[in-house]
C-alpha cells in the first residue's frame, strides 16, 4: 500500500490536524512523473536542447547561410584521426562544415527548430483531433460512428504525397502548411485507435455509474473515456513524433517541405548520408541529436503513461 | 485403519510478489477419510483454494510449499511432475467455479470427457465414449448422447457445471475437490449441483472437499468442516459441532452475518424500519406495464432477420416513499433491465413510469438529467463501477459536480467528507484510488455516491452480492441505517431471496421478464402460492445441517428455458401454451389472492 497511516498516535493526530486536500488525477500525475528519474533526465535533456535551437544565433559566430569556399568539407578540429580528411576548420566550428562550407553546429541547431517544431505541432495537433474524433465515434456508437469512420477510411486512401502537392500548389509553399499536411494524416490512425479503445471503454460499468450520476455525454467522455483510453494514445504519440519527423524530411527531400537554405534534421541527415564515407561528421551529429531526442520522447511517453495510471505505484 | 485418502501435515504456502511475501497458508494439517465429505469455509483471502491448488501441486509459479501431503501414503510434496499427473485427473479431481473457463472451448465436451478417460484408463474409443454417456446420465444431464456432440459454449452454466463434475468423476476418483462450484451459478441450479454431488458420494463412496464462502452449501453436504481465516484453521470439528456449537469468535461471526432465509431478523443487527402503518405513505413511483425488448438477429448477413429478445415483458408495480421493494429472480429474468429501464438508463419499448405523478418517458434529456438527482443507483461489482483513474473523493462527488453546477469547491468538499463519515469512511481517504481499497470499503463509497444528493430512491442493483458474508452484513446494516435517517425508498434486487427477505418490506419475484408473486415479505415466504417461489425458497441454503437434510428435494426443469422462445414464458401455464416457438402466447394474469399478494396464474401443481 503507498498511503499507510502512521502507527504512532501523534503522527496520526498531526496528519488529521492537516486538512487533506482533495488531488486532481493531474496533481497527482506530476508527482509521480517527476518521481520518474528517465523521464526527469529526458525532460532536462530535450528543455536544453530546445534552448539552444531558439538561441542558436548567440552560440555561434557562423550564420546557418553563410557558404565559405575555404572550408568545404572540413572536420572539427578534435576529430579523431584527422590526418585522413583533406582539412580541419578550426576556429568556431565545432560540429565541422558541409559541403558548402557551412557551419553543421548552427545548421544542426536551425534544424532542431524545424525538426521539434513540426513533430511537436503536428503531433499535437492530431492528438487533439484524433483523439476528439475517436472518442465521439466510439461513444456515440451506431450510425454515427459508421459515418464518422467511413470518413477516416476515405481519408486513408488518399495518396499522401499526392495529397501534399495539391496542397503546395494551391497555397504555395510554406511552412504552416507543412504542419497542417503531416498533421492532416497522422490523426486518422490516432482516431482509429480511441475509438477502439472508447468502445471497450464505454462497456464499463464506472460509464453507466457516470451517467446514473447526470453527467452528460461530453462530461464522460472528457472525465471518464479520455483518462481511461490515454495509456495506448500515449505509446501511439512516442511513435508518431519520430515518424512526424522522418516524413518532414521525407517531404524535404522531394523539394515538397523545408527549403534550401532552411533545414530541418531530416534534411541534414539525408545529405549527410550521402557524403558519410568522406565526412562522416556530416551525418554523426544530426543523427545523434535526432536520436537523443526520441530517446527523450520515449522515455517522458513511458513515464507519463505510469504517472497517469494511479494503479502504478 | 487404512490410510487416509488425502493426510497433510505443516503445510505451508508462501508467495513472492513484487509488494513482499504473501504467507498465503500457515502450517495448516488436515485429513481426508474414505468417503467424506469435508468442508473448507472461509472469506476471499482466507487461503482455502490455495490449500488445496498447493496440495495437488498447482500453485502459481511464484507460490513455494513445505510440509508434506501425501495421497493414501504416498508422498505428493517433490515428486516429479509425470507422477502427480497421473494421480490428479484421475485419482484426485478438481471442479473450479468457473465452468465455461475451465472446458476448452473448442472442443466437444463429450471428446473432453473422453480424452480424460483414455488418457487416465486407457479406455479404446468405444468404450471411452460407452462410459462417458454413462457419466453424463449419472449427473442427469437429459439427452446425454446428443449432449456428448455439442460445444461449451451450447450449454448453460448449470449444465457445464455438470459436465465438469463428470469429467471429474468419469475415472472414479478417490477424491474430488470442489473449489466453490456453485457460487456462479442461480440457486435452484445450485440446489440440483448440491444434490448430484451428495448422490454421487453416495453411489461411488468418493471423498470430497468442498471449498466455499457459503455456510449454506457447506451444510447442506458436508459431515466435516474447517473454518479457515488468514491461513489458518480457527475451528474445525464435525458439521453439527461447528454449525450449533461454535467456539472460535470468527465461527460465530460467520454464522452470524449469514441471512438465512427460515429467519428474517438478525440479532445484533439494524432491523428494516417499518412503514408507517396508519396513514398511507404517499406514492412515489409507479410503473406500469413496462416493457424492454432487445431486437436479436436470429440469421441472415445481409437481410438479417431479428427478433425481440423479452428481458422485461410487461411489470407493473408501485413503489411508496421510504418502502424498500426487493426484486428476486435468476440470472436472465431481466430485474437489472427492469431497474435501468425505470430509471431511464436504457430506453424502454412500452409501458409508463410516473415519478411523483410525473411521467419519465417524455421528459427530455435536461430534464432527465435534473431529476436524476432523485433517484441513484448502487453497482454489483464496486471496483468496476469506480473509475480506476479518479481518487475516492472525485467520484463521490461527481453527482453533486454534475447536478448542483452551483455548488462551490469548499462546499463540494463539506459534503464529500460529511457523507463519507456517514458510511463509514475516513475522510482523509479523498485522495485514494479504488485499486487501493477492499471490496467493501470500495462498496461503501458507492453507496456515499448514490447518497450524496439525499436522493429519493436508490436502487441497489446486486449491491452486496459480490461481497463476503461479513462485509455484506455491514453494507446491508449501513444501507438500512441510511434508510432509517433519511427516509429513502429503495429497490433492492438480488438473486439471493435471503438477503431480500432481511432488506425488503415487499418482494416482487421475476421469472423470464414477468412478475409471478408480489407481496408483503412475510406473506411470500410463509405462504408462497407460485410453484417458482416455491422452488426459490426450497433451493436457498440455509446454514443448519439439520434442516437441509430434512429438506424434500424438488426438481425444476434443469435447463433455464430460452427467452427467444415465446413458449417459455408460460412454463408454469402450459395448459394455455401454443405448441410455436414465435407465436403470441397467453398473458398470465396477475391475481390478487390475499389483500397486497399477487399471484401469477399458473398450474396447479
Amino acid at each position: 500500500m503507498l498511503h499507510r497511516s502512521p502507527a504512532h498516535p501523534d503522527a496520526q493526530l498531526m496528519e488529521r490536524a492537516r486538512a487533506v486536500k482533495g488531488r486532481s488525477l493531474l496533481a497527482d500525475a506530476r508527482r509521480r512523473l517527476f518521481r520518474n528519474k528517465a523521464a526527469v533526465v529526458s525532460m532536462v535533456v530535450l528543455g536544453l536542447i530546445t534552448l539552444m535551437a531558439v538561441f542558436a544565433p548567440l552560440l555561434s559566430p557562423y550564420a546557418f547561410s553563410d557558404i565559405d569556399y575555404d572550408v568545404i568539407s572540413c572536420a572539427p578540429d578534435w576529430w579523431p584521426g584527422g590526418g585522413s580528411f583533406t582539412c580541419h576548420a578550426g576556429g568556431a566550428h565545432w560540429f565541422g562544415t558541409d559541403i558548402v562550407g557551412r557551419d553543421l553546429f548552427v545548421r544542426v541547431l536551425y534544424g532542431a527548430r524545424v525538426s521539434l517544431a513540426v513533430g511537436i505541432v503536428a503531433t499535437l495537433v492530431s492528438l487533439a483531433i484524433g483523439v476528439l474524433y475517436g472518442a465521439v465515434a466510439g461513444f456515440a456508437g451506431g450510425r454515427v460512428d459508421a459515418v464518422m469512420m467511413r470518413i477516416v477510411d476515405v481519408l486513408y486512401a488518399l495518396p499522401f504525397i499526392f495529397f501534399v502537392i495539391i496542397l503546395m500548389v494551391i497555397f504555395n509553399q510554406n511552412f504552416i502548411l507543412l504542419f497542417v499536411a503531416i498533421g492532416a494524416v497522422s490523426w486518422l490512425t490516432m482516431a482509429r485507435i480511441v475509438r477502439g479503445q472508447t468502445l471497450s471503454a464505454k462497456q464499463k460499468e464506472f460509464v453507466e455509474a457516470a451517467r446514473a450520476a447526470g453527467v452528460g455525454p461530453f462530461g464522460i467522455i472528457r472525465r471518464h473515456i479520455v483518462p481511461n483510453v490515454v495509456g495506448p494514445v500515449i505509446v501511439y504519440v512516442t511513435l508518431t513524433i519520430p515518424g512526424v519527423i522522418l516524413a518532414e524530411s521525407f517531404l524535404s527531400f522531394l523539394g515538397l517541405g523545408i527549403r534550401e537554405p532552411f533545414t530541418s534534421w531530416g534534411v541534414l541527415i539525408s545529405d549527410g548520408a550521402s557524403t558519410m564515407e568522406t565526412a562522416p561528421w556530416t551525418l554523426v551529429f544530426p543523427a545523434a541529436f535526432m536520436a537523443v531526442t526520441l530517446f527523450c520522447f520515449n522515455f517522458i511517453g513511458d513515464g507519463l503513461r505510469d504517472a497517469l495510471d494511479p494503479k502504478d505505484r | 485403519m487404512a490410510d487416509p485418502v488425502l493426510l497433510a501435515k505443516n503445510l505451508d504456502v508462501r508467495f513472492a510478489t513484487p509488494d513482499g511475501e504473501v504467507h498465503a497458508v500457515k502450517n495448516v494439517g488436515f485429513e481426508i477419510g474414505q468417503g467424506e465429505c469435508v468442508g473448507v469455509v472461509g472469506e476471499s483471502g482466507s487461503g482455502k483454494s490455495q490449500l488445496f491448488l498447493a496440495a495437488v501441486g498447482l500453485l502459481a509459479g511464484n507460490g513455494k510449499v513445505t510440509g508434506s501431503v501425501s495421497y493414501r501414503g504416498e508422498e505428493l510434496i517433490g515428486v516429479r511432475e509425470r507422477r502427480l499427473n497421473n494421480i490428479r485427473g484421475s485419482k484426485i479431481t478438481m471442479i473450479f467455479q468457473d465452468p465455461l473457463t475451465s472446458l476448452t472451448p473448442h472442443m466437444r465436451v463429450g471428446d473432453q470427457i473422453m480424452e480424460t478417460l483414455r488418457v487416465h484408463k486407457r479406455m479404446s474409443r468405444d468404450e471411452a465414449h460407452r462410459r462417458a454417456v454413462e457419466t453424463l446420465e449419472l449427473v442427469r444431464i437429459p439427452e446425454s448422447r446428443r449432449r456428448m456432440r455439442q460445444y461449451p459454449h451450447e450449454l448453460s452454466g448449470g449444465m457445464r457445471q455438470r459436465v465438469m463434475i463428470a469429467m471429474a468423476t468419469a475415472c472414479g476418483p478417490d477424491l474430488l475437490i470442489a473449489d466453490e462450484p456453485t457460487t456462479a451459478l442461480d440457486v435452484t441450479v445450485q440446489a440440483q449441483i448440491l444434490d448430484i454431488m451428495r448422490d454421487l458420494r453416495k453411489e461411488l463412496n468418493t471423498s470430497v472437499v468442498l471449498i466455499s464462502h457459503d455456510m449454506g452449501v457447506i451444510a447442506a453436504i458436508c459431515d466435516r468442516v474447517h473454518v479457515m481465516r488468514e491461513g489458518e484453521f480457527v475451528e474445525a470439528g464435525p458439521a453439527d459441532d461447528i454449525f450449533y456449537r461454535p467456539v472460535h469468535p470468527y465461527t460465530r461471526m460467520l454464522l452470524d452475518a449469514m441471512p438465512r432465509i427460515d429467519r428474517p431478523l438478525r440479532p445484533g443487527h439494524v432491523a428494516l424500519k417499518p412503514l408507517p402503518a396508519n396513514g398511507e405513505a404517499p406514492i412515489l413511483l409507479t410503473v406500469d406495464d413496462v416493457k424492454v425488448h432487445f431486437p436479436i438477429r436470429v440469421s441472415g448477413t445481409f437481410f438479417p432477420k431479428y427478433k425481440p429478445l423479452r428481458a422485461v415483458d410487461g411489470v407493473s408495480f408501485t413503489l411508496k416513499e421510504g418502502e424498500t421493494l426487493g426484486v428476486v429472480g435468476e440470472s436472465g429474468c431481466g430485474k437489472s433491465t427492469l431497474a435501468r429501464a425505470v430509471i431511464r438508463l436504457l430506453p424502454k419499448t412500452a409501458g409508463t413510469v410516473l415519478w411523483c405523478g410525473r411521467n419519465l418517458g417524455d421528459a427530455g434529456q435536461s430534464e432527465i438529467r435534473a431529476l436524476r438527482k432523485e433517484f441513484q443507483i448502487v453497482f454489483q461489482d464496486p471496483l468496476a463501477s469506480l473509475d480506476p483513474r479518479m481518487t475516492i473523493g472525485e467520484s463521490i462527488a461527481e453527482p453533486l459536480r454534475s447536478l448542483e453546477p452551483g455548488a462551490t469547491r469548499a462546499e463540494i468538499s463539506a459534503r464529500v467528507r460529511a457523507i463519507m463519515e456517514k458510511v463509514g469512511l475516513d475522510p482523509h481517504w479523498i485522495n485514494r484510488y479504488p485499486h487501493e481499497f477492499s471490496g467493501g470499503q470500495n462498496q461503501r463509497v458507492g453507496v456515499a455516491r448514490a447518497m450524496i444528493l439525499r436522493p429519493r430512491l436508490i436502487i441497489c442493483d446486486e449491491a452486496v452480492s459480490a461481497l463476503d458474508v461479513s462485509i455484506q452484513a455491514q453494507i446491508i446494516d449501513l444501507i438500512l441505517s441510511l434508510q432509517a435517517e433519511f427516509g429513502m425508498s429503495l429497490i433492492f434486487i438480488s438473486h439471493d431471496l435471503s438477503v431480500v427477505r432481511q432488506v425488503s418490506h415487499r418482494v416482487m419475484v421475476l421469472y423470464l421478464g414477468r412478475v409471478v408473486e408480489l407481496a408483503s415479505r412475510e406473506a411470500i415466504y410463509s405462504d408462497a402460492r407460485h410453484p417458482y417461489t416455491k422452488a426459490l425458497i426450497s433451493a436457498a441454503p440455509i446454514p443448519d445441517p439439520k434442516l437441509e437434510r430434512a429438506k424434500p428435494r424438488r426438481d425444476l426443469s434443469p435447463e433455464l428455458p430460452s427467452p427467444l422462445d415465446t413458449r417459455s414464458a408460460l412454463m408454469f401455464l402450459k395448459s394455455k401454451r401454443i405448441d410455436d416457438p414465435d407465436a403470441e402466447q397467453y398473458t398470465p394474469k396477475l391475481i390478487e389472492v390475499a389483500p397486497g399478494h399477487f399471484v401469477a396464474e399458473h398450474d396447479p401443481v
